[in-house]
C-alpha cells in the first residue's frame, strides 16, 4: 500500500530524517514509536507531502508520490490527522467535517460518511453546531479524526492522537481507530509516543531514534523486546 | 480610599512622565532671531493636567471593560449593534431601509453641491479599495501592506493607455482590473512561502518598489511629474465638469454595489471556504486537499482586481495621477479602514472607508493630525473593540444532512 524508501528530510541545514524506509500493507495498523524529537512527525509530513523529502521515494499504491503537493496526495486516498489536531477553531463541528470533504462531490456518499462519524463519536453529533475552538481536547481529537475520515481515505495517517488526553479518552479513541480499520478496511499508520497503547492495537511497529529506524518487528515481539521495554514502555 | 490614592499616584506618574517627555517641544521655544529662549511654563501645566485626566479616564474605561459582568455582555452587545446593520438583517425592515438609502443616494447629487459629490466619490472609491483589501486580509488572512501598488497599477493603466493609445474610460476600467490581477499574481508568486510578519514586510517593500519604479521610469511613466489631463468618462458626448463628476459618482455607486454583490458571492463560495480554511490553519487546510498555492494566488489576484478598478476611477476623477498618490501612507489608510471598520465584515469595511476619508475632509483642521488620530483610534479600538466597529458576523454554512 505505502512504501517509503530511504527518505532524507531536512529543515534548512538540519537533517531530521536520515534514510527512513518502511512499508505498510493494505489493511494493517502500523505504528511508529520514538522519543520526542526523533522525527516521527517529520516522517509523517514527508509522506503526506507537507515537508517533502530531499531524497528517497514515497510510493502509494504503486504510484510515486514523492514531491507531489499535499492537496494532490489527498486525492490519491491518503488523509492525515496532524499533530496537535489543528481543527479550524472558528468553524463549527459540521463545517470542520465539511472541510474534510472539500474535494468530494458525491453528496449522497458524504451524507452517509457524516452519519458514520457521528455513529463513531456520538458526542460530535450533539455538538455539531458548536464552534470547534470551544470543544474539549478530547472532542477536538475526535473531530480531527472524523474530519480526516470525511475525505474517505484508504490510508489514514495519525500523529499522536493520544497527546494530552486522559487515559480513558485515549482508550476510547484507540478503540475507534481499530473499529475504523476493521469496519472500513482503512489502513492505519499511527505515530505515537505512547508506545504501550500504540503497540497494543498495531500489527507491526517501527522504532525511530534520531531520524533512523532502529528496530522493526511485530507488535508482540516489540513489546517483549528488552530495549523497547526499557526505553519506551516504562516497565 | 486606598484605591483612590493609588489611582492618583499612577495618574500623577503618567503626567510627570509625559511632562518630562514633551518638555523640549512644549516648553522651550528658541527664538533664533533675538537669540532668546522663551520658556512656556504654562504649557507644561496643560500637559500635566491633561495627561492626569486622560490617564485616569483610560484606566477607568479599561477597568469597566474588564469587570463588565459576563451576563450583561450579550445583551449590551446586541443593543449596541450598529442600528443600520441590524435593520438590514431584519427581513421586514430590509426593503424600506434599503429603498430609503437608495433614494437618498440617487438624489444626493441634486441636494448637495458639487464639491460634496466629489468628496463622496472619493469615499466610494475608498470603499471599493477597502472591500478589495478585505479579501486579502479578512478572508485570506494575509497581511498585505503594499496594496497601494495595485491601486497605482489600475490608475497607471488608464493613464498610460490613454496617453499612448487614447483608450477611453470604459475600456480602461476592465483592463485596469485585469492589469491589477496580473500584478497581483506577479507579487503573489514570490511571496507564496511567506506568512505573517514576513509577508507584511515583503508586501510593504513591493509596494514601495512599485512606486519607485513609477517614479524613475520617467521616459515611460513621466516620472514624478505624473500624467495629466486624463479624461473623465463621457456620456455619449463630453460632459461638463459638473456633469462628469455626478456621472462618476453614479458609476462609483454602481461599482460599489457590484463589489458588495461579488463579496457576498465569494463568502458563500468554495473559494471562500478554501480561503477561510487557509486563514484559520494553513497546514490543516493543505491536509484537507486545499491547494495553498492556488488559494494564495487567488487571494492576491481577487484583491488586486478591485484595487485596479479603483485606480481607474481615481485617474478618471482627478484627471491627474503621479506616484505620490500611491505611497505607503495610502496602503496604511486602506488598512486602517479595514481594521477600524471590522476585518472581514462588509458593512464594517464600508463604514471604515467612509470614516477614514470623510473625517479628514470635513474636519479640515484635523487633517494635519490625521495619522495621529487614526493611530490613536487603532490603539483604542484594539483594546476596547478588537474586531472593529461592526465586527464580522460569520455566516455558518449548513452541510450534510441539514442541507436545504
Ligand atoms: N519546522 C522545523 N524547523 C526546524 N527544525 C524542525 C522543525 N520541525 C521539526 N524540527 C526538528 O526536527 C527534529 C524532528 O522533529 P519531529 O517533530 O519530527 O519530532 P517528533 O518525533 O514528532 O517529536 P514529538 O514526539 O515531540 O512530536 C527535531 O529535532 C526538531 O527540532
Ligand atoms: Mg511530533
Amino acid at each position: 500500500m505505502l512504501k517509503v524508501d530511504n527518505i532524507h528530510t531536512y529543515y534548512g541545514n538540519i537533517q531530521a530524517l536520515k534514510g527512513i524506509s518502511l512499508e505498510v500493507n493494505k489493511g494493517e495498523i502500523i505504528c511508529l514509536i520514538g522519543a520526542n524529537g526523533a522525527g516521527k512527525s517529520t516522517t509523517l509530513m514527508s509522506i503526506s507531502g507537507i515537508e517533502p523529502p530531499r531524497s528517497g521515494t514515497v510510493i502509494l499504491e504503486g504510484i510515486d508520490i514523492t514531491g507531489m503537493p499535499p492537496h494532490k496526495i489527498v486525492t490519491m486516498g491518503m488523509s492525515q490527522v496532524p499533530e496537535g489536531r489543528r481543527i479550524f477553531p472558528q468553524l463549527t463541528v459540521l463545517e470542520n467535517l465539511d472541510m474534510g470533504a472539500y474535494l468530494r462531490t458525491d453528496k449522497e456518499e458524504m451524507k452517509r460518511d457524516l452519519e458514520y462519524v457521528f455513529e463513531l463519536f456520538p458526542i460530535l453529533s450533539q455538538r455539531r453546531h458548536q464552534i470547534g475552538g470551544t470543544l474539549s481536547g478530547g472532542e477536538q481529537q475526535m473531530l480531527a479524526i472524523s474530519r480526516a475520515l470525511m475525505a474517505k481515505p484508504r490510508i489514514l495517517l495519525l500523529d499522536e492522537p493520544s497527546l494530552g488526553l486522559a487515559p480513558l479518552i485515549v482508550q476510547q479513541i484507540f478503540g475507534i481507530i481499530v473499529r475504523i480499520n476493521k469496519e472500513q478496511g482503512t489502513t492505519i499508520f499511527l505515530v505515537e509516543q505512547n508506545a504501550n497503547m500504540a503497540l497494543k492495537i498495531a500489527d507491526r511497529g517501527y522504532v525511530l531514534q534520531n531520524g533512523i529506524i532502529v528496530k522493526t518487528d511485530t507488535s508482540s515481539a516489540l513489546m517483549a523486546d528488552e530495549e523497547v521495554k526499557n526505553a519506551y514502555l516504562g516497565v | 480610599m486606598n484605591k483612590v490614592l493609588k489611582e492618583i499616584r499612577t495618574s500623577a506618574l503618567s503626567a510627570l512622565w509625559m511632562m518630562i517627555l514633551t518638555f523640549p517641544i512644549i516648553v522651550i521655544k528658541v527664538n533664533t532671531i533675538n537669540m532668546t529662549v522663551n520658556w512656556r511654563w504654562i504649557n507644561l501645566m496643560w500637559v500635566g493636567t491633561g495627561t492626569f485626566i486622560l490617564s485616569w479616564l483610560w484606566r477607568y474605561l479599561l477597568d469597566r471593560k474588564e469587570n463588565g459582568s459576563g451576563l450583561k455582555k450579550t445583551d449590551t452587545k446586541e443593543s449596541r449593534r450598529f442600528s443600520l446593520h441590524k435593520s438590514l438583517n431584519d427581513k421586514k425592515m430590509r426593503i424600506p431601509v434599503l429603498s430609503t438609502l437608495a433614494v437618498l443616494v440617487l438624489v444626493l447629487p441634486l441636494l448637495v453641491n458639487f464639491y460634496q459629490v466629489s468628496i463622496m466619490t472619493s469615499a466610494l472609491i475608498f470603499v471599493i479599495l477597502g472591500l478589495g483589501l478585505n479579501i486579502v486580509i479578512g478572508y485570506g488572512g494575509l497581511l498585505h501592506l503594499g496594496y497601494a501598488a495595485f491601486y497605482a497599477m489600475g490608475a497607471y493603466s488608464y493613464g498610460l493607455m490613454y496617453l499612448y493609445w487614447g483608450i477611453p474610460f470604459w475600456v480602461a476600467l476592465p483592463l485596469g482590473a485585469v492589469s491589477g490581477a496580473v500584478f497581483g499574481l506577479l507579487i503573489g508568486f514570490p511571496v507564496l512561502r511567506l506568512r505573517g510578519d514576513y509577508l507584511a514586510i515583503v508586501t510593504l517593500a513591493f509596494g514601495e518598489i512599485a512606486r519607485l519604479v513609477l517614479e524613475n521610469l520617467s521616459g515611460f511613466t513621466k516620472g514624478p511629474e505624473g500624467i495629466a489631463q486624463i479624461p473623465r468618462p463621457g456620456f455619449i458626448t463630453k460632459l461638463s465638469l459638473q456633469g462628469a463628476t455626478i456621472y462618476l459618482f453614479y458609476i462609483c455607486i454602481a461599482l460599489v454595489l457590484f463589489t458588495i454583490f461579488v463579496m457576498r458571492r465569494i463568502e458563500d463560495s468554495r473559494i471562500g471556504r478554501a480561503l477561510e480554511a487557509m486563514s484559520e490553519d494553513d497546514i490543516a487546510a493543505q491536509s484537507m486537499g486545499i491547494d495553498l498555492t492556488k488559494a494564495k494566488l487567488t487571494t492576491f489576484a481577487l484583491g488586486a482586481i478591485w484595487a485596479g478598478m479603483a485606480g481607474v476611477l481615481l485617474a478618471a476623477k482627478t484627471t491627474y495621477i503621479n506616484p505620490g498618490s500611491f505611497t505607503l501612507m495610502e496602503s496604511v489608510m486602506i488598512l486602517v479602514a479595514v481594521v477600524l471598520g471590522g476585518t472581514g465584515s462588509i458593512p464594517g469595511v464600508i463604514l471604515g472607508a467612509f470614516l477614514v476619508t470623510l473625517i479628514p475632509e470635513y474636519f479640515r483642521a484635523l487633517s494635519d493630525y490625521r495619522m495621529l488620530m487614526f493611530g490613536v483610534a487603532l490603539v483604542v479600538m484594539s483594546i476596547f473593540r478588537p474586531q472593529g466597529i461592526i465586527p464580522r458576523v460569520r455566516k455558518h454554512y449548513i452541510v450534510g444532512e441539514d442541507q436545504s
